[in-house]
């Protein structure tokens, strides 16, 4: 494999990959990387640009800016993971059901889908906080109810790709049960498209999730997100633009390097690219 | 049955429609590079069908392909090719575009994918008209009606006007042959234009170039896997096995006396329908598969 | 006669599709086809492009739902028996056209193999592994294939494998659908040889569907001919191909270039001549 590397195309996998992996080492060990807590006031030091002890800059509240965006980031990480897991979980599963039983199966879930895929993904999530209450936890499953649809559509083509292939007949013709040929023959052949589909949807989950704080409807103040701090930010834009450019690019960089590991993996993982 | 000589009729000062010469070759491949056609040389002469008979991995199908100069880029090309005398490995593409179609045309074995789904037949038949001879399309496209009856699609009005979906299997690839035809070349390559046919349509369609060639003169590269189709319709035959030909002959001497072991391996693992329960003769030639 | 061992009775397909509305019902695939295959030996069914030779052979698998009619096996209506699933795979076993698509990419061959005696929880977990390395050898594998995935291996080994798990569960019956059709004259011919050694050893009843009459003719006691849907004229191997009773099975044949028959009438030809 290593001597046919396609340098050029990899080096943006590995830049995705870096930038992913600064996010996450940064939202898993906030508590050791944080210079400061996060919910820590200091009046004195309010609106202060950029310096040796705040790199970032300090809040209209004085709190340190950098710190507050890596909490973020642990925010939207978990918001993300959970809602994207919530969104393949239930998209692959009403999609494999929906391609492999067809027919009436196919008809209603299918219907179903399209349905919830007929809203705007912001005005959907925002109309399923309202009515589920506007926490954290529920911003994970408005999120991911939001991408049901999507991974649903995508398992049941490749399920329905799969289903033409001859190894499902055979696994008929040998008696397999439907849970054995779904489970063993069907989804390790399709959880690569999937996989793929779920690092784009990591980005796009992490947007929606700024969105719905922006809103005032994910994370609640104190509590940082770089929604809520971007809301912040707003006010400030002439005095303090770091409050607003902080979050802006880390949610820039999380976006990229998730759009980047995902465009990779689909490279790596496209059989007809291999060899 | 004594004789089993094969002369090809000599040709005395004429010049080969085809003529290669040495052909290597190779794709790079990681560090090393592949040798997929290896120092072949074959002709074909004015009106002549000649037949490349290999299985997969044999290079038939790179060598038809390096006569019409449609290789990859990136492949490595050695040795001469000449069509009427000219030689074609030195040619600009421009120039090569324009040779295309105009003297030599490509059939290939996929009639359904060469033709565009979005293009009424009739303009795709048209087209090498008025991209080569500058003919009006009115013209070009009375000319095509005309090609797409003379290939033996009935009712070519109508079926002018048609999309290539709406045609059968058999009348899009007499279709990609009329679109061949369409400037009276001098060499038709084919590669296994009956592969994906019923036997009854291969039928028509081996009568039809069989046809062509009797009525137009024109030569005719025929690249296959099926032997039947071979001593169907080719007058000359070359045998190839992993990028080398192995013999050459006539039909005639390559079914009855065949020299080289492949070919005779060949021919004893062909099933044939006139030997009854013919259990295929110990293959002692056994390829490892 | 003994009894057929199977019994396919006006069977019909036509795929229709359903709308939330309204159903629309096709053309027939397969129209009122009947046959019976006897216990040891090869029914070939011939038939070009859309005859429903490969939708007959699915239906017959139990793979596709008949509109009408039945098949049969061993006297049992496959549609009718509560318990298909477990007993028909260890009465019937198929082998499909592509070997490309016969395989899951992701599984080692042994677990392929190892699959139909996994569900069928046949023996020990030593006796299945016994059973593996038998069948690998029986159709000339070494054990090591075991461990390959499916696209380490040739066209013609993945064809070896497909015989070696269609007799894993020792069936009576196997269906073969096109298997050769993929595969190069010189390793098609082995695998024929295989086919038929296997057939032999095993006393095997097969189906063998085919658009190679050549094929056909040396694979079958029997021959079927299908055109649209319909069985056009049935009989021995030896009947069907020198004595056809129809227009339709004379064409066939006579549009088939067999290289030997075309060179000796070459031969004939210039032989008279000079």
């Amino acid at each position: 494999m290593t001597a046919g590397l396609n340098w050029p195309r990899y080096r943006l996998v590995f830049l995705g990959g870096a930038l992913v992996t600064l996010v996450l080492l940064a939202a898993i060990f906030a508590n050791w990387v944080a210079p400061y807590s996060p919910l820590d006031l200091d009046v004195v030091q309010m609106l202060q640009g950029p310096s040796h002890d705040h790199w970032l800059g300090t809040d209209e509240l004085g709190r340190d800016v950098l710190s507050r965006a890596i909490f973020a980031a642990r925010v939207s990480m978990e918001v993300a993971f959970v809602a994207v897991s919530v969104g393949l979980v239930g998209g692959t599963l009403v999609g494999l059901v929906a391609a492999y039983f067809g027919g009436w199966a196919d008809l209603v879930l299918m219907r179903a889908m399209e349905v919830l895929f007929s809203f705007p993904a912001i005005l959907l999530a925002v109309v399923l906080m309202a009515s589920l209450g506007t926490n954290v936890l529920n911003a994970m499953i408005a999120i991911g109810i939001v991408f049901i649809p999507g991974f649903s559509r995508l398992a049941r083509a490749s399920t329905q790709a799969v289903l033409r292939q001859s190894y499902v007949e055979a696994a008929r013709t040998i008696g397999m049960s439907d849970a054995r040929i779904i489970f063993r023959e069907i989804l390790p052949n399709i959880v690569s498209t999937l996989i793929v589909e779920a690092a784009v949807a990591f980005a796009y989950a992490v947007l929606l999730e700024s969105a719905l704080s922006f809103l005032g409807l994910g994370a609640q103040p104190p509590d940082p997100s770089w929604g809520n701090m971007l809301n912040t930010g707003r006010g400030f834009l002439a005095q303090a633009p770091w409050l607003s450019l902080v979050p802006g690019m880390a949610m820039f960089l999380c976006v990229l390097g998730f759009n980047l590991l995902g465009d990779g993996l689909r490279d790596i993982f496209d059989p007809h690219l291999r060899d | 049955m004594t004789d089993v000589s094969d002369a090809r009729p000599h040709r005395a000062g004429e010049t080969p429609t085809l003529a290669i010469r040495d052909l290597v070759v190779e794709f790079p491949k990681r560090h090393e590079s592949v040798r997929v056609v290896d120092r072949i040389s074959l002709d074909v002469w004015p009106c002549e069908i000649v037949g490349i008979i290999g299985e997969s991995g044999s290079g038939k199908t790179v060598t038809a392909l390096s006569a019409l100069r449609m290789l990859p880029k990136r492949s490595r090309i050695f040795g001469s090719i000449a069509l009427g005398g000219r030689p074609l490995l030195d040619l600009d593409d421009r120039s090569m575009r324009q040779l295309r179609g105009d003297r030599l045309a490509f059939i290939p074995q996929d009639a359904m994918r060469a033709l565009n789904p979005t293009l009424r037949v009739g303009m795709q038949v048209g087209e090498p008209l008025t991209l080569h001879k500058h003919t009006p399309w009115r013209r070009a496209l009375d000319k095509a009606t005309d090609l797409l009856g003379s290939v033996g699609i009935r009712e070519p009005q109508t079926r002018m006007r048609q999309y290539p979906h709406e045609f059968s299997g058999g009348m899009q690839q007499r279709a990609m042959i009329a679109m061949g035809l369409a400037l009276e070349p001098e060499l038709l390559i084919a590669d296994e234009p009956t592969t994906a046919l019923d036997v009854t349509v291969q039928a028509q369609v081996l009568r039809l170039l069989k046809a062509i060639r009797d009525d137009k003169n024109t030569a005719i590269l025929f690249i296959t896997h099926d032997l039947g189709v071979v001593a169907e319709l080719c007058d000359w035959v070359y045998v190839m096995h992993r990028g080398r030909i192995v013999e050459d002959g006539s039909i005639r001497r390559i079914f009855t006396a065949p020299r080289d072991d492949y070919t005779r391996m060949l021919l004893a693992a062909t099933p044939s329908l006139s030997h009854a329960a013919n259990v295929p003769p110990s293959l002692a030639a056994e390829v490892h598969t | 006669m003994s009894d057929p061992i199977i019994r396919v009775s006006k069977l019909s397909k036509s795929f229709g599709h359903n709308g939330l509305f309204v159903g629309r019902q096709g053309p027939l695939a397969v129209n009122n086809v009947s046959f019976d295959v006897y216990a040891g030996e090869t029914l070939g069914i011939v038939g070009e492009s859309g005859s429903g030779k490969s939708t007959l052979l699915r239906m017959i698998l139990r793979l596709i739902r008949p509109t009408a009619g039945t098949v049969h096996l061993k006297g049992r209506d496959i549609w009718a028996m509560s318990d298909a699933r477990r007993t028909l795979p260890r009465d019937m076993q198929a082998i499909f056209q592509d070997p490309a698509s016969s395989f899951n990419p992701r599984q080692t061959i042994n677990a392929i193999l190892t699959a139909p005696l996994d569900v069928h929880d046949v023996g020990t977990r030593s006796t299945r592994r016994e059973a593996v390395a038998e069948s690998l050898e029986r159709v000339g594998l070494s054990l090591d294939m075991a461990k390959r995935l499916p696209h380490q291996l040739s066209g013609g080994q993945k064809q070896r494998v497909a015989i070696a798990r269609a007799i894993l569960l020792k069936p009576a019956v196997v269906l073969a659908d096109e298997p050769t059709s993929s595969l190069d004259v010189s390793v098609q011919a082995q695998v024929l040889k295989l086919f038929l050694q296997t057939k032999q050893d095993l006393n095997l009843t097969m189906v063998f569907v085919s658009h190679n009459l050549a094929v056909i003719r040396q694979v079958s006691d029997r021959v079927a001919v299908m055109r649209g849907g319909e069985l056009v004229e049935s009989g021995s191997a030896a009947d069907i191909f020198e004595r056809p009773q129809t227009d339709y099975t004379r064409d066939l044949i006579a549009a088939v270039p067999d290289p030997f028959a075309i060179v000796s009438r070459h031969m004939s030809q210039q032989g008279s001549a000079s």
